[in-house]
């Protein structure tokens, strides 16, 4: 089959969406308003939740260490606001499970200054000390996933780094963060790979952006620094490219063997907004308090690329943007991976890379669910090359093992492709988390047993 | 104040916005002109057979839904191409309460049982001929002469045959082009054929027709292109072989491709997305069965067609074909496995 596997500068399937940027793509990024409560929730990222280190009635400054990380896969907290801890207790989060969580009361007159911490030079820190800063900052991937960033970076013993990929694709529609982010924070982004070639000493930095952001592949192209082994590279527009796997196979034409990591490719990828957090926090070792947000949707007023605290209730975000009274649905993420909200009382958090609002009729869900007619379309649709139609069916008759060992379910990255396409309106991939789940769990009891 | 309850969904929250009965309507939108075209060159006889049987199909579909207390769905027209290419199969002399008891058959035996739309192993219109074919084999095999002058103004005598009455065909009646090769050896020109100046079922007889159908399905990527390119393929090749090597006793590779049903099959019923497998490689080979076969019983079988049976039995194989010929997964090596 090599004849037919040229490299082609994309991965295989994949769908196109209506982008829906046009909005919101052109807006600067703004500054938002500190809402006079802060909420921030401890478990935010993948891993253990933050342990708290301030207590109840203390006084905080912006930038201040809330709390810190409860072992190697967790990340810190800092005030995203100076204020007043008010109460520690338990929050709600957008999975509808709670967390404990701190509440700040802003201090209205304060001028907000950003606490310093120990700096760290990208030129004579060792990789380790990047690690740790990367860390300490409380950095996680902003893409989404909020995955503890000096993790993913640490490259096992054994492997090396050839190729550092920083992903500025945003492939989810509506989504312009990374867009905006590229265009107005190039020198926060070239410190940032700066710091990440030499902790995974990697020879090369290669950021992939798609083709629907030209003027942001320009901008970047045009001021990347002396010296520093960056190019950008145009990918074709097509969903889900952002996912790591399908971004590796785009930029360098390898597939990650299946279970694997990027590093079996010899590669490492990086959210290009992570990345500049990292060039602009590192230098000053400040933590993170607020990221760029997206907030859109047909069903809001002041539609806008903004910079807010992490913590900022949901609520207090779409009073100030305003939305429109019969607003039906609220996601947070793109519309085709991102989250359902239920209660409007949860917080803005690291991974919160957007803020979509659809009215009802914004939302185009049929209730008619035909049978599957096998035409294929989801087949022709999963970037993985599965075959979701018979994993529907299989899933219809909760053969959730054979799923997993004939049918490679745990490769499904739950991208939604094949309910996007499917014109039966079958909830492909909402089988398949929960197929996931149930199978993940059977696999767990079993280890149980075995050591019981 | 913001409204207190929202809806939750689980992703992805936007949609294609394309329905299973929206390609099933343009299947019927692309067998239109095949009905027209046949009305227009057999007259009355065509137009009531093909009404007969499709009215049949749509009538067995919401009566079998009523019976087992659901909700009909003959709304998803997928009943309503049943019975057209049922109708187009057949001769158009061919007497109504056959055609009339072929519709019932290709819904309740060829889908119903099954499961309804979507769970049938076989194409049910084919089914049903195939079902026509052993129970009346003179009567399917008699062909009407196309373009009568009284076409529009008589209707042959064997449409009204009474139920369970033998038919009785009028004098005239014109072989097909297959038969006509078979039987007597006469060749008939590939622009007859492609212009549909011959005999033959109704529906099959205008080549180019079927394949203009076929072409809007494939630009509205509703149909897989890859079945009637394999099919096509594969049935101009083996014939294209057997010609030069005796172009006397085989007809010409072009002959085969636009005479019988093979356009008709290769475009409109070995398409039928339940019934065929679902990856590219197992469609080129489920294509590549159904024109070898095709070939195989034309040339050498007892038939002078063979397309009906290769595709029926290209369908009862397709279920295999998916179960060895499996993508190979993205990071994965590929693995035929036989389970």
């Amino acid at each position: 089959m090599a004849l037919f596997n040229l490299h082609k500068n994309t991965f295989k399937h994949g769908i196109h969406p209506p982008e829906s940027k046009d909005e919101t793509n052109g807006l600067p990024i703004r500054q938002f308003p500190f809402a006079p409560v802060i909420i921030l929730p401890m478990a935010q990222h993948i891993g253990a939740p933050s342990q708290i280190v301030v207590r109840e009635g203390q006084e905080v400054q912006r930038g201040q260490l809330l709390a810190k990380a409860n072992g190697y896969v967790s990340v810190p907290m800092h005030a995203p606001v100076s204020g007043k801890v008010r109460k520690i207790a338990n929050v709600p989060t957008i999975s509808g499970k709670m967390s404990t969580g701190i509440y700040i009361e802003a201090f209205p007159f304060s001028t907000q200054e950003v606490l310093e911490g120990n700096p760290i030079d990208p030129d004579t820190a060792t990789p380790e000390e990047i690690l740790q800063g990367i860390q300490d900052a409380g950095i996680v991937g902003l893409g989404g996933a909020a995955f503890p960033t000096h993790v993913k970076l640490k490259v096992p013993e054994g492997k090396t780094c050839e190729t550092l990929i920083i992903n500025g694709v945003e492939c989810e529609p509506y989504l312009t963060t990374d867009h905006r982010v590229m265009l107005e924070q190039e020198d926060d982004i070239f410190t940032g790979i700066k710091y990440l070639l030499k902790a995974t000493g990697a020879k090369k930095a290669i950021i992939g952006i798609e083709a629907n952001k030209q003027d942001a592949a320009d901008h970047l192209v045009q001021n990347i620094p002396k010296g520093l082994p960056v190019s950008v590279q145009v990918l074709p527009v097509k969903y889900p490219q952002g996912a790591e796997k399908m971004l590796i196979t785009s930029i360098l034409g390898k597939e990650i063997p299946s279970g694997k990591l990027p590093i079996e490719a010899g590669a490492v990828v990086v959210n290009v907004a992570t990345t500049a957090e990292i060039g602009r926090l590192l230098p000053h070792g400040r933590g993170i308090q607020e990221r760029v947000i997206t907030i859109t949707g047909p069903g809001v007023k002041k539609k806008g690329n903004y910079l807010i605290p992490v913590g900022t209730p949901l609520r207090y975000v779409l009073e100030q943007v305003g939305v429109d009274e019969d607003i039906s649905e609220v996601y947070m993420g793109g519309p085709m991976m991102g989250m359902a909200v239920s209660n409007l009382d949860i917080s803005i958090v690291k991974g919160t890379s957007g803020i979509l609002v659809f009215t009802k009729k914004d939302v185009n869900r049929s209730t008619t669910i035909y049978p599957c007619i096998k035409c294929g379309a989801c087949v022709d649709a999963c970037p993985i090359l599965l075959n979701p139609s018979k994993l529907g069916i299989l899933a219809k008759f909760e053969a959730y093992n054979e799923m997993a060992s004939d049918f490679n379910l745990m490769d499904c990255f739950e991208c939604g492709s094949c309910t996007y396409v499917c014109p039966s309106h079958i909830p492909l991939v909402q089988y398949f988390r929960q197929a996931k789940r149930i199978v993940r769990k059977r696999e767990a009891d079993k280890k149980e047993k075995a050591h019981a | 104040m913001l409204k207190k309850t929202l809806d939750i969904s689980s992703s992805p929250h936007i949609y294609k916005g394309r329905s299973t009965n929206e390609i099933m309507k343009n299947v019927v939108w692309a067998l239109l002109p095949v009905v027209f075209f046949s009305v227009y060159s057999f007259g009355l006889n065509a137009l009531l057979v093909i009404a007969t049987a499709t009215f049949a199909s749509v009538l067995t579909e919401h009566v079998l839904c009523r019976l087992s207390k659901k909700e009909t769905t003959i709304g998803d027209y997928s009943a309503v191409i049943t019975g057209l290419l049922l109708g187009l199969t057949l001769p158009p002399s061919f007497p109504l309460w056959m055609a009339f008891i072929g519709g019932i058959i290709g819904i309740a035996l060829g889908k119903y049982i099954f499961g309804g739309l979507g769970y049938n192993v076989f194409n049910p219109a084919l089914v049903a001929r195939a079902v026509l074919q052993a129970a009346f084999p003179v009567a399917i095999t008699t062909w009407h002469p196309a373009f009568l002058t009284d076409r529009f103004s008589s209707i042959a005598s064997s449409v009204f045959t009474l139920p369970f009455m033998e038919p009785k065909f009028d004098v005239i009646s014109g072989a097909t082009p297959l038969s006509a090769f078979k039987f007597d050896g006469v060749t008939t020109s590939t622009a007859e054929l492609a212009f549909g100046q011959v005999s033959g079922s109704a529906g099959e007889t205008c080549a180019v027709i079927i394949i203009l159908g076929g072409i809007y399905l494939i630009a509205r990527n509703m149909m897989n292109w890859r079945i009637p390119a394999a099919v096509l393929l594969s049935a101009f090749v083996l014939s294209g072989i057997l010609y030069s090597i005796n172009s006397e006793l085989y007809p010409s590779p072009w002959f085969m491709l636009f005479s019988g049903g093979l356009m008709l099959g290769a475009v409109f019923m070995a398409t039928d997305m339940v019934s065929s497998p679902i990856t590219p490689i197992g469609l080129w080979i489920y294509g590549g069965i159904i024109g070898i076969l095709t070939i195989v019983i034309r040339v050498w079988g007892g038939l002078s067609e063979g397309v009906m049976y290769s595709i029926l039995l290209a369908n009862a194989i397709s279920p295999h074909i998916d179960s060895i010929i499996k993508n190979r997964v993205y990071g994965t090596k590929r693995k035929i496995k036989t389970a």
